[in-house]
């Protein structure tokens, strides 16, 4: 009984998996495009941060920021994409929030379905369909900048945790844009907050820079914040920046976040419907 | 001691109940919107930023509703009398203010997967099919998720899609059919896993002729066959005329009248509709002293009296007048309820 309902569950998620990912797929012009775009912000970075050492450091190659050499900061900027590449998740919370306002929430509510589940496996299928475009350009970006990763290789315990981190980065990603968009049940309109969302993100996330170079207490404000998880982190511990005996602590506090936002999103959700009217007809 | 055992007194009470309990019962269900008052203006529009003030707008008041299987029933009324808020209270998309409702002996808004995967909503200005993919891979996600039989989601397709004639569309993205075309396949999507309960909003709303008529010729076919409870409601009396056995008129949130079509004209129009043609060579002039002249447009002549004066009234015309032909009718069933609605306003 219990087997049978739980592949009846499998097959139903692999079709909502296989239905998204084929719809992503319905526009290639577009999906090809804004894959390719993303690499662009790689050489400006480049250029932006030898410039920055240069002044620094008036070019010696022993400059540092932070404990960071220009090479560190290259790399980490390529390893904080690939970890954004995880965690962001363009589109969602305001996704959702038109669906409320619209009414068109109506449909999760009507089929016996799981609204949270499905949005999951949807965004699931748009980053695996992204992956399947994106892997080549990153290999070849990666392949490339090879020079700037000094000193080779990670442990794997080390890639185990990167990987790890970067698995968590998306769920969380997931989660947080999911909360935001479920805000739309008592808002109906979420691009300001979503705005100031993405500008925390932005600064907070290690996006634009390493989060070690915060002086204090903006340091232990953000370490203790659920941003950093999204590019930080990640690339940090590839970077063997994340002292090894609070590794697999961080990993945890990570998934201690994520637990707490699956959390907050269910009770977004329930309390959500109870207020619900069914705008929009 | 009498022959009976507990377990059957129980099974008896049990089938006694399953007789007695209509489909959808609902009792004293209200529900009431809070609404934010808008006032007009740039500085009402400032203060609104910290004083808001709502009004309660009762959608539904009071509503008691028995709907036993099998029926197919309309509900009536002018826009915003509270048909959709009904609809959406029994599919559970909204919590009611106060009030009960069971369908099928489940509570809507408790959503519980047993009941959704029982009975099915279709709203004519909602789409619920993936926009951009073909209508078959909505269909193949609704095999899953109702966890619809693969034989018998073959089956049903092949039936519904040969019924409202879209097989060659099955393969088309969503986002290039017509609307008549998209409604039939949100109707076949609403009826692969064969819902017990149907609930129609608008369904034919802003359709053709044509494409109306053939969503009320398939709703009557597949209803005779299956027998599905539907609920319906429409603007368009050529729907519910071609299709309810029963009417529910709902004005300001609550029943005004529970009964056929025709119970309509007869509860709320007093009069009928005299229609004489005069012989030739005769004028109308005069008419007006009898009844109420509706339409001259000689030789015919119509006139709308009270029901209880039309014996009187013929005789007193026929007596003034050379007539060739006489028909009594009732009023048209729009203008009735049109009347019905205006009363409420």
């Amino acid at each position: 009984m219990f087997a049978l309902s739980l592949t009846n569950r499998v097959a139903c998620w692999w079709m909502i998996f296989r239905i998204a990912l084929e719809e992503r797929l319905a526009y290639r012009g577009d999906f090809a495009l804004g894959t390719l775009m993303r690499f662009l912000p790689i050489i400006t970075q480049v250029f932006l941060w030898t410039a920055v050492f240069e002044a620094v450091g008036s070019g010696s190659s022993t400059a540092r920021l932070a404990g960071y050499s220009l090479d560190d900061m290259i790399a980490y900027y390529l390893l904080s994409m690939l970890a954004r590449a995880f965690s962001s998740m363009p589109g969602l919370a305001s996704t959702i929030a038109k669906q409320i306002r619209e009414g068109e929430v109506k449909k999760y509510i009507v089929q016996p379905i799981d609204l949270i589940g499905f949005m999951l496996l949807g965004r699931a299928a748009h980053k695996i369909a992204y992956y399947t475009v994106a892997t080549l350009p990153f290999a070849l970006v990666f392949y490339l900048c090879r020079g700037y990763f000094a000193s080779g290789w990670p442990s794997s315990e080390i890639l185990i945790a990167f990987v790890l981190s970067c698995v968590l980065g998306f769920l969380l990603g997931f989660f947080m844009d999911l909360c935001i968009g479920l805000v739309g049940f008592w808002f109906l309109e979420v691009s300001s907050l979503l705005f100031i969302y993405m500008l925390l993100n932005f600064f907070l996330s290690g996006h634009m820079f390493p989060l070690d170079l915060l002086s204090e207490p903006w340091k232990t404000i953000v370490d203790w914040l659920p941003f950093k998880y999204m590019a930080y982190f990640p690339a940090a511990i590839f970077l063997g920046k994340i002292p090894a005996e609070q590794l697999w602590w961080q990993v945890g506090t990570e998934a201690l976040w994520l637990l707490g936002l699956i959390g907050l999103s269910r009770v977004l959700y329930s309390r959500g419907l109870k207020r619900y009217s069914g705008y929009g007809g | 001691m009498y022959g009976l055992s507990l377990e059957a007194v129980r099974e008896l009470i049990g089938h006694y109940n399953s007789i007695a309990m209509a489909i959808i019962e609902i009792e004293k269900l209200s529900k009431s919107y809070r609404v934010y008052q808008k006032q007009e203006g740039l500085l009402a529009a400032v203060r609104g930023l910290w004083h808001r003030e709502y009004r309660d707008v009762e959608a539904v008041r009071t509503v008691d509703l028995k709907v036993e299987q099998g029926e197919f029933v309309a509900f009536l009324g002018p826009n915003g009398a509270g048909k959709t808020t009904t609809l959406k209270l029994l599919s559970g998309v909204i919590y009611p203010t106060s009030g009960t409702a069971r369908v099928m002996g489940h509570v809507p808004w408790l959503r519980d997967n047993d009941y959704r995967r029982r009975f099915a909503l279709v709203m004519g200005q909602k789409n619920q099919l993936w926009w951009d993919l073909p209508a078959q891979e909505s269909f193949r996600l609704h095999e899953r998720i109702y966890q619809i039989d693969k034989k018998e989601f073959t089956r049903s397709l092949n039936e519904l899609s040969d019924l409202l004639q879209v097989q060659k569309l099955l393969g088309r993205p969503v986002r290039e059919l017509s609307l008549g075309e998209r409604m039939k396949m949100e109707l076949i999507a609403a009826l692969l896993h064969s819902p017990e309960v149907l609930f129609l909003d608008e369904p034919t709303i802003g359709l053709d002729v044509v494409a109306q008529h053939n969503i009320q010729q398939f709703l009557r076919y597949y209803q005779q066959q299956r027998k599905t409870t539907i609920l319906l409601t429409s603007h368009y009396m050529k729907d519910i005329a071609a299709l309810c056995q029963r009417v529910v008129v709902i004005t300001d949130g609550a029943i005004k009248f529970d009964g056929s079509l025709s119970g309509i004209i007869d509860s709320f129009s007093g009069s009928k509709i005299l229609k004489l043609q005069l012989s030739d060579g005769q004028s109308a002039e005069g008419l007006e002293r009898f009844a109420e002249v509706t339409s001259v447009v000689l030789p015919k002549v119509a006139l709308r009296c009270a029901r209880a004066e039309v014996p009187k009234m013929l005789a007193a015309i026929l007596q003034h007048y050379q007539v060739d032909d006489v028909a009594v009718e009732d009023p048209p069933l729009e203008d009735v309820i049109a009347d019905l609605y205006q009363k409420s306003n």
